[in-house]
């Protein structure tokens, strides 16, 4: 309400904002305007969900050698298993039912890559904001050695590093992360450097705050948008990254099949005709990227200052 | 009696200096300088407690920048800034601290000033509670006694930023800066991007929070009709230096300074009608290359010989008054 | 005034944007006219609609805008039902626009002769050089000093105040009959923009354009316009001679601007100031949009006031408009 004798009093903002908005609200609503993110993130939820569940969906551990049988190798999609259950997507050519072997394999892709951003989300970021801060030489040198990550070929420094330590989970891990740090340090560095020059910070250094308290406490959340978004973009390519080197054979054991090395075994009898061995787990792949992907161009499009109102 | 802000030759450069190819270029016999912007020149002013400076001038006239070397977030190239007669540059520790604190600074952009994702709680309550001034417990009293000094609802301390208009924004910063019991404010352009009606409300505000926390002010502004009515002194700077000085009245009565009679004579007022604007000639030069002697000389319609070879000094011509130029040092008086 | 058409003529203009959270109703029911030669000066803060106002006569509200009623007349001819060929005909030639921030008008990778021939082999058959000629002759007399150099300058090399003044000259360079300038001088310096008024007031002296002259800063068209429409929340509140409007305000709003300048204040005292703040133009209060900071208001303000015409040549809408004794002196 508001009076005119009120001379000093200012209104205070009740009109301005319906219920209190905070950032996360907006950032929410203006998300889900478009079907296409909204399609592709209920789709990533329903990944994420079999993947999680894979033990209670799947109908057989493609892991448990008791339950897999060669005889039933190479069955089409749809055939019955003389333990009762149907092979929905068939079976490759060990005999593992492809929708259990596709669900478990999408655990260890989503879990490398989302595990391995993590890591090179909070390494690169924690190099970036010192970059930027620091300035100078300091900065100058962080940024060579980035600059010089990001010159080599993702895959041939993963290559070459998995030559030198041999196949497993935490290899790949490790030359996952090695070869993203990279990205997130450019990208929050730039940002940084942005946000240092805006008067805020001015303020903030004017109140008498330390050095380690403006970078983190007021610097590193302005620089969040643009790594949300690099982090999606990025999972997606770790995932790619890993199931390419298992299609090589260099990734992950054959113990412990993952997307890619499902559809490497199953090449071989893509030209005979049994389809189903590559082709499934390679849509399950697409299908996966795919949607990050989505989620990450509307992510980028919601997340970008200059397209707000 | 010790002035509480006080400057002695204080200059700032802003230096841009060659990058690798240039200093090669240079090794080879090429003709590259840095390229450095003296953007404050050996500047004089002494701000008394209690009293209200303004501090005007143009784009590039470098008021911005000896704001920030006044509040001590800008560190100068040569010269001394003192509080209360100690040197900044000397001070650390708890000293150093307590004069940080002492000298707050409220800036020109409502939007870029304040940080986007913190509430307002976390703008005002932060250095208060990091500082010592209020208690983890008394925090949220603290934060709402000031907000209501500055004219806001205490019940939107959850709120973020983006909720409010440009005048709140102002205010919430006002409400910051007082959150720490400054005894100085620096403000930097502080009105200029309000709207007109809330500019008058914000200045009351200024107005009021001066008479109730003893504060002392250095307005700064290009808007010389805000600056007449809330200073008790004027500073006009171009280019780097001062050109005058004096009690506000008096200068706008008669200014002495050619620069400062021009400003006068162009801003726009209210009760001069249609009539024909006779601009001064000439473009603000750029501060990379400025003019020789007096930084003024090729757009000043008196200017002479002298005034493009010798730098014309800051002199006293009557008490309180000061102005750097030659034609004051010159037997015949003025005139128009 | 003459009995000729008038080069502009705005009858109950309306521009409402469409968005997520609601009808924001920026322009409501906005009539004015400029005839040729004329200064109008259209005042207001922000949120008041002038900037949208400007914008919809040279048809460039972006969706989710749209101009929902009333009529835009350019010597007669209707705007608003014109086709897109058509405005952009007329866009640049008949009536140009000068934007606030002067890099909205010029391309930061093109030289400024390449950009100010384009404006005017657009709209003319010309060869390049006399082209360059027309373009030549325009910066010289908008005061730009040796103007072949400047031409063959790109925008990042002149000042602020040059920019704008190549901004000017664009506009004028086809001899508009229409000038929309909006708040051109805002963000340049005192002495600037002392010279861009001045040689916008004598360019339109002597080309006969008409100009309208869009800005928050009353001094700025008290000094240059002939007319002043003050806008609050999108409708014209008072609209008048400038002399008229400055000295005898009628509306409070306008009078509460008026007495919120700082010199019309005594030096050293509390500034008198409008209370509370514009209102969101999302959810206006039904009737006067001023009423919350309004001293006489009243209830039957909770009426929208229809336009009144309390004397020749003077609009109103106001239901108490200030009398003379409760004008400040």
């Amino acid at each position: 309400m508001t009076t005119t004798a009120d001379q000093d009093t200012e209104i205070a903002p009740t009109e301005l904002a319906g219920q209190l908005q905070t950032p996360f609200r907006r950032f929410v609503s203006d998300f889900f305007e478009s079907w296409v993110a909204t399609v592709a993130f209920a789709l990533f939820l329903v990944i994420v969900f079999g993947a999680l569940f894979a033990p209670l969906i799947s109908p057989q551990d493609p892991y448990d050698l008791a339950q897999v049988d060669v005889m039933e190798s190479r069955l089409p999609p749809g055939s019955k298993s003389y333990q009762g259950y149907t092979f929905l997507l068939g079976t490759d050519g060990a005999g593992r039912d492809l929708f259990s072997a596709i669900l478990y394999g999408l655990r260890i892709s989503l879990s490398v890559g989302v595990v391995s951003g993590i890591i090179a989300m909070i390494i690169g970021s924690s190099v970036g904001l010192t970059a930027a801060y620091c300035g100078g030489r300091v900065e100058a040198l962080i940024m060579r050695i980035v600059d010089l990550q990001l010159s080599f070929p993702a895959i041939l420094i993963a290559l070459m590093l998995l030559a030198v330590f041999g196949k497993g989970v935490d290899k790949i891990m490790i030359a996952l992360v090695t070869v993203q740090w990279a990205y997130y340090a450019r990208t929050v560095r730039s940002t940084a450097i942005v946000e240092r020059q805006k008067e805020y910070v001015e303020a903030a250094r004017c109140l008498g705050l330390s050095h380690k308290r403006v970078l983190f406490h007021h610097i590193l959340p302005n620089c969040l948008a643009p790594l949300i978004v690099v982090v999606t973009v990025q999972t997606a390519h770790a995932i790619a990254l890993e199931a390419t080197l298992s299609f090589l054979g260099v990734g992950l054991p054959q113990t412990e099949p993952s997307l890619g090395l499902l559809i490497s075994n199953g090449f071989e009898y893509m030209l005979s005709g049994r389809y189903w061995i590559s082709f499934f787990p390679g849509i399950a792949l697409l299908l996966t990227i795919v949607s990050i992907n989505l989620v990450g161009d509307q992510l980028r499009d919601v997340l970008n200052p200059r397209l707000q109102r | 009696m010790t002035a509480m802000i006080e400057t002695h030759d204080l200059s700032k450069d802003f230096v841009k200096k060659l990058d690798f190819a240039g200093k090669i270029a240079t090794h080879l016999g090429a003709d590259l300088h840095e390229q450095v912007v003296r953007a404050v020149d050996r500047v004089h002013l002494g701000v008394e407690k209690g009293e209200v400076v303004g501090l005007v001038g143009e784009s590039g006239c470098g008021k911005s920048t000896l704001g920030r070397m006044v509040a001590g977030i800008l560190a100068p190239t040569s010269g001394h800034v003192f509080f209360n007669g100690e040197d900044y540059a000397e001070l650390s520790g708890p000293q150093a601290r307590r004069a940080q604190l002492a000298v707050q600074m409220i800036f020109q952009d409502p939007y870029a000033s304040l940080n986007p994702r913190h509430r307002v709680e976390t703008i005002v309550g932060e250095a208060p509670l990091v500082h010592g001034l209020a208690s983890k417990s008394g925090l949220a009293d603290y934060v709402d006694d000031i907000l209501k000094r500055v004219g806001l609802d205490p019940e939107c301390k959850r709120r973020y930023p983006h909720q409010f208009s440009g005048g709140q924004r102002q205010r919430l910063g006002i409400a910051r800066a007082l959150a720490v019991k400054p005894d100085f404010l620096v403000c930097d352009e502080a009105i200029a991007a309000l709207d007109v009606s809330i500019q008058a409300q914000v200045l009351n505000l200024f107005m009021d929070l001066r008479e109730e926390f003893d504060l002392t002010y250095l307005f700064i502004s290009h808007d010389l009709s805000v600056v007449e009515h809330i200073s008790d002194r004027v500073v006009i700077m171009y280019l780097g230096r001062v050109v005058e000085v004096a009690p506000t009245e008096v200068l706008f009565e008669q200014p002495n300074h050619p620069y400062a009679a021009a400003l006068l004579a162009e801003i726009p007022r209210l009760d001069q009608r249609k009539r024909q604007f006779k601009p001064i000639e000439g473009e603000i030069p750029s501060p990379i290359h400025p003019p020789s002697g007096c930084h003024f000389h090729p757009r000043c319609p008196h200017a002479f010989a002298r005034c493009q070879s010798e730098v014309p000094a800051l002199q006293k011509i009557a008490p309180g008054r000061y102005a750097a130029c030659h034609l004051n040092d010159e037997p015949t008086p003025k005139n128009e | 005034m003459t009995d000729q058409v008038p080069t502009l003529e705005v009858v109950d203009l309306a521009t409402h944007f469409f968005t997520k959270a609601g009808i924001v109703k920026a322009v409501d029911g906005v009539s004015f006219s400029v005839g040729a030669g004329e200064v109008v000066g259209l005042v207001g803060e922000s949120g008041s609609g002038k900037t949208v106002t400007g914008f919809s006569i040279v048809g460039l509200v972006d969706p989710p805008g749209k101009v929902v009623s009333g009529s835009i007349r350019l010597k007669g001819e209707d705007l608003v039902h014109a086709n897109a060929e058509r405005l952009r005909e007329i866009r640049g030639n008949q009536v140009a626009m000068i934007f606030q921030d002067p890099m909205m008008t010029l391309n930061p990778v093109l030289r400024i002769d390449t950009q100010m021939i384009e404006a005017v082999r657009a709209h003319r058959e010309l060869n390049r050089a006399a082209a360059r000629e027309v373009a030549r002759n325009a910066l010289g007399q908008v005061g730009i000093p040796s103007p072949n150099e400047r031409l063959k300058a790109y925008p990042h090399q002149l000042s602020g105040g040059m920019r704008q003044r190549v901004a000017i000259a664009i506009a004028f360079v086809n001899k508009p009959d229409l000038i929309i300038a909006d708040e051109p001088t805002t963000a340049l310096d005192v002495t600037i923009q002392a010279q861009i008024i001045h040689e916008a007031q004598t360019l339109c002296r002597q080309t006969g354009t008409a100009l309208i002259w869009i800005t928050h800063d009353l001094a700025v068209v008290a000094g240059l316009a002939d007319r002043i429409c003050v806008m609050y929340a999108g409708r014209i509140v008072e609209a008048g001679p400038s002399d008229d409007v400055l000295d005898r305000p009628m509306h409070p709003y306008t009078a509460g601007l008026i007495g919120s300048v700082p010199t019309h204040n005594k030096r050293g005292e509390r500034l008198r100031q409008i209370p509370g703040m514009t209102p969101s133009l999302l959810n206006l209060p039904p009737g006067c949009a001023f009423r919350s900071r309004c001293a006489n208001a009243q209830s039957n303000c909770q009426q929208t006031p229809d336009e009144t015409t309390p004397f020749d040549g003077r609009r109103l809408r106001c239901h108490h408009p200030m009398t003379a004794i409760e004008r400040q002196p």
